[in-house]
């Protein structure tokens, strides 16, 4: 059974408190090494993508088709969860369900458990990082050993990581040398080649010893029960056929209706997250080995982790935010994420779809400050491969967090609210509605312009301050349009 | 309720033009009325060069934009229902602002989605232009360019580029003018950091884009830099005021003027 400490540790691991947003937010803006590598990082991807995508309006097509796909399988999502559900069990994969992550954590102990496994290998998985699991299990004696290139740095470094898809991309190869160098004992060297050789050579023991495998899932598909899994480096499929028992954690979102739902899904995935036309490995699961299979995990289980989503589900705006395909093109594009990086916002999930997901998985008090680090510009949802209104989200949760009588059922709305700052919109509300008064406001600020403020807190730290003109444009059409000013 | 009316369909929507009024509304915009009312007062004088008669209506204050996008819905719904009403006849509304023009085009609608002003708020979206759109599509402009040769650099706001998708038009009505050198920014696709609220709800982040902007427009080594937002306006020439750097910077509108006169 967990130990209340063990729960409280990985819950905190996951969210960092967001009253250090700012300052976490200076201190990444001050690590220049931190920011030419998020900058190269991010040039290079979105150039990548570019260099795969067809034209504009090819592309267009192509991401409405995503957009009407991922769209009509969460109009129909319960219907297709039980669809999955029954599919699966025919195939021979054990379905469970987990309300919250504490639930999912405890499903995969359990399981463990009945192995009396000690040892997990894990594909990547971002729905992992969302419940805590490594933390989890290691507070249970289990070591849970990561896989993924990117993942497996991020793990010797004892860090988290800074991105969906690419978790160690905060780092350059020089920090990795050093990381490998103290971490695993080998000779300093830079040559990536090698880098990944090194990992590759102990994470191959470790498959061979591994209990149970974990993966996350890319896709399920309702109508077969299949698990669909994309990668480049082989050790998704090794985490699910090596060792004897295969566990997939899976968002209830993930469910799509049937296999043709899978082309037109994987061509903007794989193009929008790596710019690859295709990945290395694209991987199919339907269930354990057969009688007549020579090798494959003899258990299949697949936990569809809910964790808030049904509450997202619920509300026909916020709903969109499940569109998602988790392929991390909003942040590569955003001007924010480029600068501060991964960590700076201090959730599983960074960058725009985390500013949209995050206050509302785990609420406006702890994550609402996100919403607030975007200047709204749209770069995003111009990249997003499934159209999801991500500016429109972020702002929509900043009106959750000032306002108590908000109507979705997001946790913590109204726990964002200023009194000052309310008051302020009210003024401004009510001067911008007196047209006599907005027009004695211009008149007067341009008569004592010359008294106006030189400083105007956080704006002159950077910008000299606006001064107001001499005479506002509504004196000034009044005198050059004369009877078509009324 | 569909989900799908709040979805953004990107690029693929294209706006009919209709052919040129003889009178249209103008809507000056807060920013200008108060900062840059020159600007403001040269966009009304290149309409009526085109033999557009302009009205201005005096109740006319703020589209409601600095509230939405700070999440108090309500203070920018009264505040737009207050635009809406000041703006009575069947005329064309022309903003001399992308950010403005957007946020009633796009946002109006659903601001007031399921109120009595529904219909009236999508009327108005409807016969919102910006102001380059407006002399490009509906006025078919063509500028005499009578001004000295000159290295400009254009920034177009986030709004120009994604939102109200006008960019292009600003670009075109650069590129009339014979004697004007249009240089290109490094990331000229980049917000410059302003986003309203966010520039002093996020000022290091703000800062941190807004200098690099400083950078990029800078090593075009433009003579001038030319924008159709007066927010971003604002933020650059502040940041670049506070640097030294000298840049001088108009609003689009001020500069085809002067340039054509």
């Amino acid at each position: 059974m967990t130990t209340p400490r063990a729960t409280t540790m990985h819950k905190e691991l996951r969210v960092a408190e967001t009253k250090d947003l700012q300052s976490r937010i200076q201190e990444a803006l001050q690590d220049q090494e931190l920011r030419s590598n998020f900058r190269g990082a991010m040039d290079f991807l979105t150039a990548k993508r570019a260099s795969v995508l067809p034209d504009a309006a090819e592309f267009d097509a192509w991401r409405s088709e995503g957009e009407a796909i991922r769209h009509r399988c969460l109009q129909k999502l319960p219907e297709l969860l039980e669809q999955f559900e029954a599919a699966a069990t025919t195939n021979g994969v054990r379905v469970h369900w987990a309300e919250t992550a504490d639930q999912a954590n405890e499903i995969i102990l359990g399981i463990m458990q009945s192995h009396n496994a000690k040892r997990m290998v894990k594909g990547k998985s971002m729905a992992s990082e969302e419940t805590g699991l490594n933390h989890f299990l290691e507070a249970h004696g289990i070591e849970a050993l990561e896989t993924d290139m990117g993942e497996y740095i991020v793990q010797l470094d004892q860090s988290q990581p800074s991105h969906i898809i690419m978790p160690a991309i905060h780092k350059n190869k020089q920090q990795i040398a050093k990381l490998f160098e103290q971490k695993v004992g080998v000779d300093y060297t830079e040559d990536v080649d090698k880098l990944i050789g090194i990992g590759r050579q102990i994470l191959r023991e470790k498959f061979a010893e591994a209990d149970v495998g974990l993966s996350g899932v890319n896709f399920a598909v309702a109508e077969t029960g299949t698990l669909c899994l994309v990668e480049n480096e082989g050790n998704g499929r090794m985490s699910t056929t090596i060792p004897p028992v295969h566990i997939a954690l899976c968002g209830i979102e993930k469910v799509v209706e049937t296999l043709q739902d899978i082309p037109p899904l994987l061509r903007l995935l794989t193009r929008s997250a790596t710019g690859q036309e295709i990945t290395t490995y694209f991987n199919m699961i339907n269930g354990p080995r057969q009688t007549n299979e020579p090798d494959g995990p003899r258990e299949v289980h697949v936990v569809l982790l809910d964790n808030g989503r049904s509450r997202i589900y619920a509300d026909q705006q916020l709903q969109q935010t499940l569109r998602c395909i988790r392929c991390g093109a909003c942040m590569n594009h955003c001007p924010v994420y480029s600068r501060i990086g991964g960590h700076a916002y201090g959730s599983t999930y960074p960058g725009p779809i985390g500013q949209v997901v995050s206050p509302q998985l785990w609420g406006i008090e702890k994550s609402g400050a996100l919403t607030q680090a975007c200047s709204l510009n749209g770069a995003c949802r111009d990249a997003c491969p499934v159209n999801i209104p991500l500016p429109d989200l972020i702002r929509r949760l900043r009106h959750e967090g000032n306002d108590l009588t908000a109507t979705s059922q997001t946790p913590g709305k109204g726990s964002q609210r200023k009194t000052l700052e309310a008051i302020s919109w009210r003024l401004w509300a009510w001067l911008s509605t007196s047209p006599k008064l907005y027009r004695l406001f211009l008149r007067a600020a341009g008569r004592f312009r010359l008294l106006a403020p030189r400083k105007l807190g956080a704006w002159t730290e950077y910008r000299t301050a606006p001064r107001p003109a001499a005479e506002s444009l509504h004196e000034l059409a009044k005198k050059h349009l004369e009877k078509n000013y009324e | 309720m569909n989900a799908r009316l709040n979805t953004h369909t990107s690029g693929s929507e294209v706006r009919r033009y209709p052919p040129k009024p003889n009178q249209v509304y103008y809507f000056g915009t807060c920013l200008i009325d108060l900062f840059y009312p020159e600007a403001g007062l040269h966009g009304i004088q290149l309409l009526e060069r085109e033999g557009v008669q302009v009205i201005y209506p005096e109740r006319q204050s703020c589209c409601g934009q600095p509230a939405f996008n700070s999440g108090y819905d309500k203070e920018s719904q009264t505040v737009a229902a207050a635009q809406i009403d000041a703006f009575p006849e069947n005329l064309p509304i022309v903003v001399p602002s992308a950010s403005c023009a957007g946020m009633i085009r796009r946002h109006y609608p659903e601001l007031f989605k399921a109120t009595p002003l529904e219909s009236a708020a999508a009327e108005f979206a409807a016969r919102t232009f910006e102001l380059t759109e407006f002399l490009v599509h509906v006025c078919k402009v063509q500028l005499q360019d009578k001004g000295q040769p000159v290295k400009v650099v254009a920034h177009h706001s986030c709004s120009a580029q994604r939102h109200a998708k006008v960019a292009d038009c600003g670009n075109q009505l650069i590129g009339q003018l014979r004697n004007v050198s249009h240089m290109t920014q490094e990331r000229g696709h980049e917000c410059c950091g302003f986003g309203g609220t966010f520039a002093v709800k996020s000022p290091a982040i703000s800062n941190a884009m807004v200098q690099d902007k400083c950078d990029s427009l800078v090593n075009t080594r433009a003579e001038l830099l030319v924008t159709g937002d007066c927010g971003c306006m604002m933020n650059i020439s502040g940041a670049l005021e506070k640097r030294k750097d000298k840049l001088p910077a108009k609003h689009l509108a001020t500069f085809l003027w002067e340039r054509t006169q």
